[in-house]
């Protein structure tokens, strides 16, 4: 019954693929919204059919046949839930079925064939996404890492008669590539060492060993599983494809660039809690570069000024705190967060998607303005996903990043928190800077003339002015926004702390996922929730203490939004002009970009050209394949020489014939 | 000893007819010499106590095929060489096929020398293992033609057919019937 | 009683000039007089070892070796006879058409 999760959107796929043309937007649309929710439902029941079980005992591991069986080489197509996995497909095919469900009515204006190729991409990728997840080993996760990787490719460039988005796609993907590259090494590290490629095994392996003090064969496998996770999850250095991805469809860019594909290398590393735990050097690298991560982010976001490239860097800089938790050993505390994310992400998003949608197009926050009053369910849902985000109490994203933070401070790492402090308060800053400047205040039209760079491919449809009546959410839209608003509000709930009276449930439920099975589960769950009864005891405080700071800063930060975009706008534009070159530095991304264009684009472009094209290419295999004909050529120029046409010549070389095998049998 | 003598006799007749056959500039001269070789040959096969093939060889080769060759060079008209064709040079100054073949030829005689001289059997004279039950005789030839060799026999009937129809084809003016 | 040796040396010294005709000479029907001298001494290296045998297969070769030289020359200058129509010339080095 697990095969049928990730099944059924296939399904999906190959009916929209094949016949997606014939079929009218409204079948295809909702045969694609169909599959995800029958797949959303088998979900509940799995995780239902776990959860009732006793706490060591949550997990199906199902069999489907023996893929690979060559020498001690033995993979298997096998599917497993348990705590880790079941939270993980319940987000995706249930924030997937919203979004699908939204592009129903944001995709509409698109013609029959492509609306049908739209939905069949994001079934195909919600599939990929699901094996990914459920795969009970290192290859079926990575047949699934490949395919969210090509989906990604596929829908980045859906516009494909746009050189960007095309352009914007092959980016995402050779850079996913590298990423990839590194995580075979890993696997390959892994096999070699443990013989084995199944989660479950590695993990019990592990466990008998002691944690690695030094840079040894463990820490360096987690390192390229990271590099791995680096590329897909958009951390440094491979991150650069997350904001160009942004030329894709909106519903996508929620889809898989906020809520699911990006979190791919957080539920790695979670997946292999065991692995790296042994491996504390490769731990600190991958806390260091998630704060890292999250830092620059976040100072890019804050001049961003196209909506949605803002909400991207919003991501990258959140799922540096997840790697900040994964690296400090809160494994749970980043799949919380990860959780949390995917709602007021996707919330963002898709209400970034209603505003590109009721403005025919535009992008650019200089340009907007006023929407509240126009817009109101989308003001609405868009505020809440903005407060949840910055971290306010009691919405979703307070508890799971305030969780973070705590653990950072308590393993130890002041300096990281200190970061993590820094960037929550940037975080509502930007956010609430996006807000305002979108919804507050009077509409402007501020941006420089710029060619229409958009994705929004159809002309103007309802063929109104930029002073008249704007349309709001369409019913669909609506639907979505409204559901996984009060998800930003609520979902944060099943992780109330005990420091605030809660009993933190989904700790404790995903506790089993991070220990070595068989190790006596049940006690160590026991076991760890009495320490956390008392270790709480002395921490209570210091939590308490730590989330009234990280409150007062996010709202801090939105008092200065507040300040500055609202009130006096001139300081935003006196401090541009001041401050220049550091803004042009935070405009144009740090010059990440350019620096990897000179340093390895071109150099591997020129290399390329002139070294392996024209100088082996051409010269080297053209030559041996032409000089075997020159060759043959020349040879029988020569040999040709032979037939003079005189006969005596032809009676001569008989009798060289005769004298020389005479000579042959005579004197050799 | 007289044998010798006529041994000695019949093979330098050969040998020097032989040599002004390849000599001659007129073809003419050349077939007439050849035959007087032929004769010679003769004269030896009858001393190796072979009478049928000597009196083949005259009936066959000097009546029938040099009379043949006669025939056509008179048909042909064949002309003399003519004094600029025929280069008086040494052969082994001419350039190409004339010089190496003649050197080829050189060395053709002293691989065949060496190799006969080496093997020490063939000097024991020919007549020493000779007696009168084996004198050949026409008899013996035709007995043996005709039952061990038959095959042969037909299969070199078939050739002359097949060479008789040949030269006419080939001998034909085109357009003819 | 002669030695066989003689008898081969004489025939290895007729199939030499029989060879020589052929490089040598530049008219068609006079090296096809010089294979028939090839032919001619090895009908003699035959006969001689039939005697030197005692066999009388030797003498059996040489008239096949005959009957297919009478083939041979009759087909040859039937060749000759054709190729005369054509060029006028007995000269081998005038028919080089299949040259390179």
């Amino acid at each position: 019954m697990l095969a049928l999760i990730p099944l059924l959107p296939f399904a999906g796929f190959v009916v929209n693929a094949t016949l997606g043309r014939r079929l009218p937007k409204s079948v295809s649309g909702g045969l694609a919204s169909l599959v995800m929710l029958a797949s959303f439902v088998i979900s509940v029941m799995s995780v239902m059919q776990i959860a009732g079980r006793p706490v060591g005992e949550r997990a199906i591991q199902e069999l489907l046949y023996t893929w690979i069986a060559s020498g001690d080489l033995k993979i298997d197509v096998a599917f497993r839930v348990d705590t880790l996995s079941a939270v993980m497909i319940l987000v995706i095919t249930g924030i997937g079925s919203l979004i699908h469900i939204y592009s129903t009515a944001y995709m509409h204006d698109e013609s029959d064939g492509e609306f049908a190729r739209y939905f069949s991409y994001l079934n195909l990728f919600a599939s990929f996404m699901l094996v990914l997840v459920l795969g009970a080993n290192f290859p079926l996760m990575f047949v699934g890492w490949e395919g969210v990787g090509l989906c990604s490719y596929l829908l980045i460039g859906f516009w494909f008669k746009k050189k960007s988005a095309n352009d914007a796609g092959k980016k995402a993907f050779v850079v996913n590539r590298i990423g990839d590259y590194a995580f075979l090494l890993g696997m390959f590290a892994l096999f070699a060492k443990f013989g084995t490629l199944d989660f479950q095994q590695i993990a019990s392996a592990v466990s008998r060993l002691p944690p690695e003090a030094t840079f040894g064969i463990l820490s360096v496998t987690t390192l390229l599983l990271f590099i791995g996770a680096t590329g897909k999850s958009a951390q440094i250095p491979l991150y650069v494809w997350l904001p160009d991805a942004m030329e894709g469809p909106t519903p996508v860019s929620a889809l898989i660039h906020a809520a699911t594909m990006v979190t791919a290398g957080v539920y790695m590393i979670g997946r292999n809690a065991v692995l790296f735990e042994h491996a504390p050097q490769t731990m600190l690298i991958v806390a260091v570069i998630g704060a890292a991560t999250a830092l620059m982010a976040g100072t890019i976001g804050l001049v961003q000024n196209d909506i949605k490239r803002v909400l991207a860097y919003s991501t990258v800089s959140q799922l540096g705190y997840m790697f900040l938790a994964m690296g400090v050993g809160a494994f749970g505390a980043g799949i919380f967060h990860l959780y949390t994310h995917a709602f007021f992400k996707a919330l963002l998003f898709l209400g970034s998607g209603a505003v590109i949608h009721a403005l025919h197009g535009e992008q650019d926050i200089r340009n907007m303005g006023g929407l509240r009053k126009e817009l109101p369910i989308t003001f609405w849902t868009f505020v809440i996903g903005a407060v949840a985000i910055a971290g306010i109490p009691p919405l979703a994203g307070f508890f799971s990043k305030d969780e973070i933070l705590f653990e950072t401070y308590v393993e130890g790492h002041q300096i990281l928190w200190v970061v993590g402090m820094i960037t929550a308060v940037l975080t509502a800053t930007y956010m609430f800077r996006l807000v305002f400047l979108t919804f507050w205040g009077e509409r402007r039209q501020e941006a420089p003339a710029a060619q229409d760079s958009h994705g929004h491919a159809t002309a103007p449809s309802h063929g109104h002015g930029s002073s008249s009546h704007l349309h709001d959410a369409p019913p669909a839209m609506a639907l979505a926004l409204i559901v996984l608003a009060i998800g930003s509000v609520a979902a944060g709930w099943i992780g109330v702390p005990h420091a605030l009276g809660g009993h933190n449930e989904l700790h404790t439920w995903l506790e089993p996922a991070f220990s070595a099975p068989a190790a006596g589960a049940a006690a160590e769950g026991a076991t760890a929730a009495a320490e956390g009864e008392a270790a709480a005891g002395s921490h209570e405080t210091l939590e308490r203490m730590l989330m009234g700071v990280s409150s007062l800063g996010a709202a801090a930060g939105i008092w200065f939004a507040y300040f500055v975009w609202v009130k006096r706008r001139s300081i935003a534009e006196n401090a541009a002009r001041e401050f220049a070159p550091i803004h042009r530095l935070l405009l144009n991304k740090y010059y990440v970009d350019e620096i990897y264009d000179a340093a390895l684009v071109q150099p591997i472009k020129v290399a390329s050209q002139e070294g392996l094209w024209r100088g082996f290419d051409v010269k080297i295999i053209d030559g041996a394949v032409n000089g075997a004909a020159a060759i043959v050529n020349s040879s029988a120029t020569l040999l040709r020489r032979l037939q003079t046409g005189s006969v005596r010549t032809y009676a001569g070389s008989l009798f060289v014939g005769v004298v020389a095998i005479l000579a042959y049998y005579l004197w050799l | 000893m007289p044998e010798i003598i006529t041994f000695y006799l019949f093979a330098a007749l050969t040998v020097v007819a032989s040599l002004l056959v390849i000599g001659q500039r007129n073809p003419m001269y050349s077939v007439m010499l050849l035959i007087v070789s032929f004769g010679g040959l003769s004269g030896l096969y009858i001393q190796l106590e072979a009478p049928f093939v000597a009196v083949a060889q005259i009936i066959i080769y000097a009546g029938a095929i040099m009379v043949l060759f006669l025939f056509v060079v008179m048909l042909l008209n064949a002309p003399k060489e003519d004094a600029a064709d025929w280069d008086r040079t040494h052969p082994l100054r001419q350039p190409g096929v004339t010089r190496w073949g003649t050197v080829l030829a050189g060395l053709l005689i002293v691989q065949l020398t060496t190799a006969l001289l080496a093997v020490r059997e063939f000097n024991t004279p020919v007549g020493a293992q000779s007696d009168a039950s084996t004198v050949n005789s026409v008899h013996d030839m035709g007995r043996s033609i005709f039952t061990r060799h038959t095959f042969a026999f037909e299969a070199t009937s078939l050739l002359i057919l097949v060479a008789m129809v040949g030269a006419v084809v080939l001998a034909r003016r085109e357009g003819d019937q | 009683m002669i030695p066989l040796s003689h008898y081969l040396i004489l025939s290895a010294t007729l199939f030499a000039i029989g060879a020589a005709g052929v490089f040598l000479r530049k008219n068609l029907i006079t090296i096809l007089l010089s294979v028939e001298i090839m032919l001619n001494a090895v009908n003699l290296t035959f006969v001689a070892f039939s005697r030197f045998a005692g066999d009388l297969d030797g003498q059996i070769i040489t008239f096949f070796v005959m009957t297919v030289a009478a083939a041979e020359a009759a087909v040859g200058l039937a060749l000759v006879i054709a190729l005369f129509r054509h060029r006028e010339s007995l000269n081998p080095d005038a028919f080089t058409s299949l040259k390179w």
